[in-house]
């Protein structure tokens, strides 16, 4: 088992005749996605690698059974492209698109919870339940499958401790990119809860940085569960007011530090990672203990 | 972006929220001339810096002699770090009572929240909690006026009072909303003797990445001349006060490199996402701006995935030959075409590490060791 995504999943591809879309349709299937549409307004009725393009997402959800999809298009547009997934009756919207304007996402988060629709991002890597389904722009190569869930809210960084975890041969059930926005949809509480049903996950990394207080919000949930959980957080040196980057990552009026979030994970019995090689020895005795 | 408070208010004024009157003014004789008009008045420098108030950076003056006298005095002064090129002077208010009055996003709601206290005029920041009074907004519709009744009512504030400031949040929410804005602040609201409310001061952030459905507002530039180039080439670059350069790719990999360089006792001298998929120009680019800072040290963290090894260790042997390799210079390379991106390296003499950590130690070593 997996969650959110797995060899079930049928993908529709928003943007696949741009340079990004087009890539990325091809890496996902190279991955074993089963990628059964595109969307490109103005290109219907082409065809990319073998994938029928459509005009619009209810055509693909019509002809083709797309149930999730994801979103290459550029900012300006992304709102109207999750919109339009989520009225098509999409299940699951990742948003690869960066720099969304927040009020976008907004919006694009109270469609999605009318729709009850989870929308993963936006700015994120994406999505993958390796051996089953990727959905995102994550390297092929750098996982496999086995019994860690890795919930983090940036790129590269997880790819760091996937590929560490996976050298260390601890696979994974699935990764989540939350996205690096200050507006994010599926966040930290929702994927614990998810892999706390999983019966294959049996440990759970999340990878944090400072700002915002979602991995405060994280350990207060993790005092309710049974699953071990390590974390490693990024921006222990970043200065107060200087934005690191990603739109969530600032300490801003003396929230998000990193010291109030090594505290609330400490409290909640989940071990914080000083070096990111330390990870798979916690999990490994995460793991020890638990049997 | 953040705007002046001047270019605040003077979007609150179109939105029909009251506002002192007020004149921009940029040197001795302006602000003598709008004290002629205006009569006594506070002079406010309009710099991006908070807690201008206690730097020093508001005056009073009752005539036109002594507004020249303190414009002149201001102007050109550094304020929190800024220069000081204009001046507010707007009539001098008789203030009965301040109050604030905010909106913002809050990321952990995904949705506006609606903040108030009576307790106005200071840093929201230094309030207590309890004193605060939030509501949380959904977008589909908005700000509706029973809301915010119910927030002046928790506040405590007066009902006489109430239904103009209900007015003034409802004004505000759409300012906020139509500008794109990340937070809308009027702090302090004010209450003055003759029982009228105007935004005393106006703090208004909006969206970078929505400034392109705002051409209408004047670009206000912030960071360092180099934080600016840098940003120019599509890049994520803060300054810091280190000597250890570096640069990797991705927001939350370049900060925990910058957590690990200080673990080993080095001090960085920036934050340089070069993002993912950069491809051999921008990055020899970025790497030659390095340089020009002059580090003790450089260490470039790569994590190969969309990025390619092999376009990176091209853009460094092309900096090496065109404009000289001048710091000591530590790589990390894993991931996509690592093979290749060390095989090119290797031919140039360049040694590259696969662990990140083991390459933060070395740059640590190179920049002078651990500081104490």
């Amino acid at each position: 088992m997996a969650i959110i995504v797995d060899e079930k999943t049928k993908v529709c591809v928003q943007g696949i005749t741009g340079n990004q879309g087009r890539f990325h349709t091809r890496q996902m299937m190279e991955y074993g996605t089963r990628v059964v549409a595109g969307v490109s307004p103005g290109k219907g009725g082409q065809d990319l690698d073998g994938v029928p393009v459509y005009e619009t997402v209810e055509e693909a959800v019509d002809k083709r059974g797309a149930s999730a999809s994801i979103i290459f298009v550029p900012a300006p547009f992304a709102k109207d492209a999750v919109f339009e997934a989520i009225d098509a009756g999409i299940q699951v919207v990742v948003a690869i698109s960066e720099h969304i304007p927040v009020h976008d996402a907004m919006d694009m988060m109270a469609f999605a919870a009318q729709h009850n629709a989870t929308i993963v991002g936006p700015n994120t890597f994406g999505i993958i339940s390796p051996g089953k389904c990727k959905i995102g722009i994550m390297p092929n190569k750098i996982y496999a499958p086995g019994p860690v869930g890795i919930i983090a809210r940036s790129g590269t960084l997880s790819y760091e401790l996937a590929y560490n975890l996976t050298n260390a041969e601890l696979g994974q059930t699935t990764v989540v990119g939350l996205g690096g926005d200050r507006v994010v949809g599926l966040d930290f509480v929702d994927c614990l809860r998810q892999m706390e049903r999983d019966p294959e996950t049996k440990a759970i990394v999340l990878v944090g940085e400072i700002g915002g207080t979602a991995e405060e919000e994280a350990a207060e949930f993790v005092k309710g569960m049974k699953k071990p959980v390590v974390a490693y957080l990024a921006g222990k040196s970043a200065p107060p007011g200087k934005r690191m980057g990603h739109a969530g990552a600032i300490i801003e009026r003396g929230r998000g530090t990193f010291e109030s979030k090594v505290q609330a994970l400490s409290r909640a019995g989940v071990p914080v990672a000083e070096l990111p090689s330390e990870v798979p020895g916690l999990v490994r005795k995460a793991l020890a203990k638990k049997r | 972006m953040k705007l002046y408070e001047y270019m605040a208010k003077d979007i609150l004024a179109k939105a029909g929220i009251p506002i002192p009157k007020g004149r921009l003014v940029s040197s001795g004789q302006q602000a003598a001339d709008a004290c002629r008009e205006l009569g006594p008045v506070a002079i406010k420098v309009q710099v991006l810096a908070g807690g201008r108030g206690k730097a020093g950076g508001i005056r009073f003056a009752d005539t036109p002699e002594q507004a020249a006298a303190e414009a002149t005095d201001l102007l050109g002064r550094e304020i929190g770090g800024h220069r000081v090129e204009r001046l507010l002077c707007e009539q001098k208010l008789s203030i009965e009572q301040e109050i604030y009055v905010g909106v913002a996003v809050d990321g952990a709601a995904r949705a506006p929240v609606l903040i108030a206290s009576m307790q106005g005029g200071v840093n929201i920041e230094e309030v207590p909690e309890k004193n605060i009074v939030r509501r949380s907004i959904g977008v589909t519709w908005g700000l509706f006026p029973y809301t915010a009744r119910e927030v002046t009512r928790r506040m405590g504030l007066d009902p006489k009072l109430a239904n103009r400031v209900v007015d003034i949040m409802l004004r505000l929410y759409r300012v906020f909303r139509e500008r794109d804005a990340e937070l809308v602040e009027i702090n302090p609201l004010v209450v003055l003797t003759d029982g009228s409310i105007v935004a005393a001061d106006a703090r208004c952030n909006v969206d970078d990445d929505a400034m392109y459905r705002h051409r209408d507002l004047l670009q206000v530039v912030e960071g360092s001349e180099l934080e600016r180039k840098v940003k120019e080439l599509g890049l994520s670059y803060v300054e810091l006060d280190g000597d250890i350069a570096v640069m990797a790719n991705g927001a939350g990999i370049t900060m925990a490199t910058l957590d690990i360089i200080q673990r080993y006792g080095g001090r960085p001298a920036n934050f340089l996402d070069a993002g993912g998929g950069a491809s051999v120009e921008p990055t020899a680019q970025a790497l030659d701006i390095l340089l020009a800072t002059n580090p003790k040290a450089v260490l470039i963290n790569i994590f190969g995935g969309i990025t390619r090894c092999d376009d990176v260790a091209r853009a460094i042997v092309q900096v090496k030959e065109s404009r000289g390799l001048t710091a000591p210079l530590v790589i990390r390379l894993t991931g996509t075409n690592e093979k290749e991106g060390v095989a090119i390296l290797e031919a140039e003499g360049i040694a590259a590490f696969s662990s990140m950590e083991d390459a933060a130690a070395r740059v640590v070593a190179l920049a002078g060791g651990a500081v104490s």
